[in-house]
């Protein structure tokens, strides 16, 4: 298994070659242990697709990235650099990004404020008190990531007012906000229409090379035309990891997708 | 539809409309027509009130923090005037000057509040209240235990405004004036900022604290910040609050009246910074002329029973039934220029069918 190369040489080349390590980590909720020792690479740049059944703990593993809920053993890597002592926000400063399952966005304010603030987040002047003004740097970011992620017509909607499809595309747009380098996206085509979820994938494949993702994704077709390596997890362990086609082919995946009835 | 013309106006001249103009100029003439009594004892206490209540509006309506230490913020300021500056008690009374005593004062204030933030901003609503209730309480009794520096029960008297430009600041017409211009001051301040960068990352925080991290913010660090603006604001409205009474004791920091802060502000509407400055006028007036409405001992009630409605009916306040009202008035304007702009459309076709 690729993941025994976390190994002492590949920490001394990870700060360039690596966005994220993770060694040995584990996270308990009180006795239930949602992730048991997941050693887990991910190259800088790399697509990646975590799949699983419902309590395989793929968002478990996310918060254990980010730092929502640091884990309970281990070290978290993000490009080279040990974060697992740093609070969320200075993980994002670092270049991680994430979505989440539920749409978690500013409801009281407009969409394009929603963006405005994903971009000062990564950037200075967070504690500004004169209004932003038309010729501001991370205004004019958020009019390009408004327009990336289709919301133009959006644009001064309070977020309460959105359609589902339209929250799932804002969820993005925040994601996307101020150079990422790693995004880790949790199930982001939930409830999307078909056409919705082609708008996605498109999405998803016109980042730049150098952004990479990890994506939680129940619709196969859209976690296997979006990423280049597979991580199928189960019961808070790493099950398989191999290329898409290497996964679907995998007898014990299709066993184990087909025996809760997945198909 | 309301809150997003409230929060997201993009220049301050854009938000002037005839009614803001009209409250304005009265403000001003106020003093012209209106008696000492409503002058002072009304119209100042009302926009100090409304003051310390617009600190809570900020960090509650913007911020999503219910502090119940406002009161306590701002008490520490007035305190700071009296043991600073010069009182008629005979105890402390270092007798600084007004232009080091008032910054000081104001910026202790703030400091305060920085600290009651920092211990209470990692805990969510009744948890928050019940934090902020504490040092309200404990802040409290220290002053009226403390004699050595607070002079206990009694607290200080005699505390003056300076007399600057040969005014006498405690007049009625000087005193409404200085009142004014700072808490109005504060309002547009306010007003400004709760579209700045700072404004929309502290409503971004009520509404998602944890989507804020997530996308790089130091969530702690700026609720904490709001903390203290909001104590340089209640700070100030303290050092107006003394100076009105030209006294301070430990009853002018009880929990009665910090929840009469509370109330003030629920009751004027959290969601825009007039409603504090409403809910104050509201207050007041109910505070002075109740009792003409029903006997002595029962005015409480009355004050209670109006807010308990206006609370029932009204979640967002004397503002909200506002707004709501205006609306009304808008869509019947509106629904009968559709009508006669309808009414129209119909007869220019058979018009212009006469003619030809």
């Amino acid at each position: 298994m690729s993941t025994s190369r976390t190994d002492a040489l590949s920490r001394l080349q990870g700060a360039g070659r690596f966005a994220l390590e993770l060694e040995a980590v584990s996270r308990h909720f009180g006795a239930l242990v949602a992730l048991a020792d997941i050693n887990l690479t991910v190259r800088a740049g790399e697509r990646r697709a975590v799949l699983g059944s419902n309590g395989a703990g793929k968002t478990t593993l996310f918060n254990a990235i980010t730092g929502d809920y640091p884990p309970t053993t281990g070290r978290v890597r993000l490009f080279g650099e040990d974060v697992t002592d740093l609070p969320v926000h200075e993980r994002i400063r670092r270049g991680l990004r994430r979505t989440y399952q539920i749409s978690l966005l500013f409801d009281g304010l407009s969409v394009i404020d929603n963006i405005y603030l994903a971009c000062r987040g990564v950037s200075r002047r967070r504690f500004s008190l004169k209004r932003p003004g038309r010729d501001d740097s991370a205004f004019h970011t958020a009019e390009t990531l408004l327009s990336a992620v289709h919301l133009d017509d959006a644009r001064d909607m309070l977020v309460a007012a959105l359609s589902h499809g339209q929250q799932r595309q804002l969820e993005i747009a925040l994601a996307l906000a101020g150079a990422p380098r790693l995004i880790l996206f949790d199930e982001p085509a939930a409830g999307l229409s078909p056409t919705e979820r082609t708008e996605l994938v498109e999405i998803l494949q016109s980042l730049p090379d150098h952004i990479g993702y990890i994506i939680i994704e129940h619709d196969m077709d859209v976690a296997l035309r979006a990423a280049e390596s597979v991580t199928m997890m189960h019961n808070g362990r790493i099950f398989k990891e191999g290329t898409p086609e290497e996964i679907e082919n995998d007898p014990e995946v299709q066993e184990l997708y087909l025996g809760q009835g997945h198909g | 539809m309301d809150a997003r013309q409230l929060f997201s106006g993009n220049s301050l001249l854009s938000e002037l409309r005839p009614g803001p103009l009209v409250a304005v100029a009265f403000l001003l003439a106020y003093p012209a027509f209106a008696s000492d009594f409503f002058i002072f004892q009304i119209g100042a206490y009302s926009l100090i009130l409304g003051t310390i209540a617009l600190s809570l509006t900020m960090l509650a309506g913007y911020g999503g923090m219910v502090s119940l230490a406002q009161l306590t913020v701002a008490g520490l300021a007035g305190y700071l005037v009296a043991i600073l500056g010069d009182n008629s008690v005979g105890v402390m009374g270092l007798g600084w000057p007004w232009w080091l005593t008032v910054p000081v004062a104001i910026l202790g204030a703030a400091l305060f509040s920085v600290f009651v933030g920092a211990i209470s901003v990692r805990t969510e609503g009744i948890y928050t209240i019940m934090i902020t209730l504490a040092i309200a309480v404990a802040f409290f009794y220290f002053v009226r235990q403390n004699y050595v520096i607070f002079n206990g029960f009694t607290g200080f008297a005699g505390v003056e405004p300076p007399a600057i430009f040969g005014l006498y600041w405690r007049d009625p017409a000087p005193f409404y004036y200085l009142t004014l211009a700072l808490s109005g001051g504060f309002f547009l301040a306010v007003l400004y900022a709760s579209r700045s960068t700072f404004g929309l990352s502290l409503q971004a925080i009520r509404d998602n604290p944890r989507r804020m991290r997530a996308l790089g913010y130091d969530v702690t660090l700026h609720r904490i910040v709001a903390y203290f603006l909001s104590g340089l604001i209640a700070g100030t409205a303290g050092v107006l609050l003394v100076w009105f009474n030209g006294r301070i004791s430990p009853g002018s920091v009880g929990i009665d009246v910090a929840i009469d802060i509370l109330v003030i502000a629920v009751v004027g509407g959290m969601r825009h910074p007039v409603g504090p400055f409403i809910g104050a006028i509201a207050f007041v007036l109910l505070e002075n002329f109740a009792i003409d409405l029903i006997d002595r001992e029962r005015f409480n009630t009355v004050i209670g029973l109006a807010f308990l409605l206006v609370v029932l009916f009204s979640p967002d306040g004397l503002l909200g039934i506002w707004n709501r009202l205006r609306d009304k008035l808008r869509l019947g304007r509106n629904a009968r220029q559709d009508a006669r702009r309808g009414e129209g459309g119909e007869r220019q076709p058979a018009e212009s069918l006469e003619q030809t």
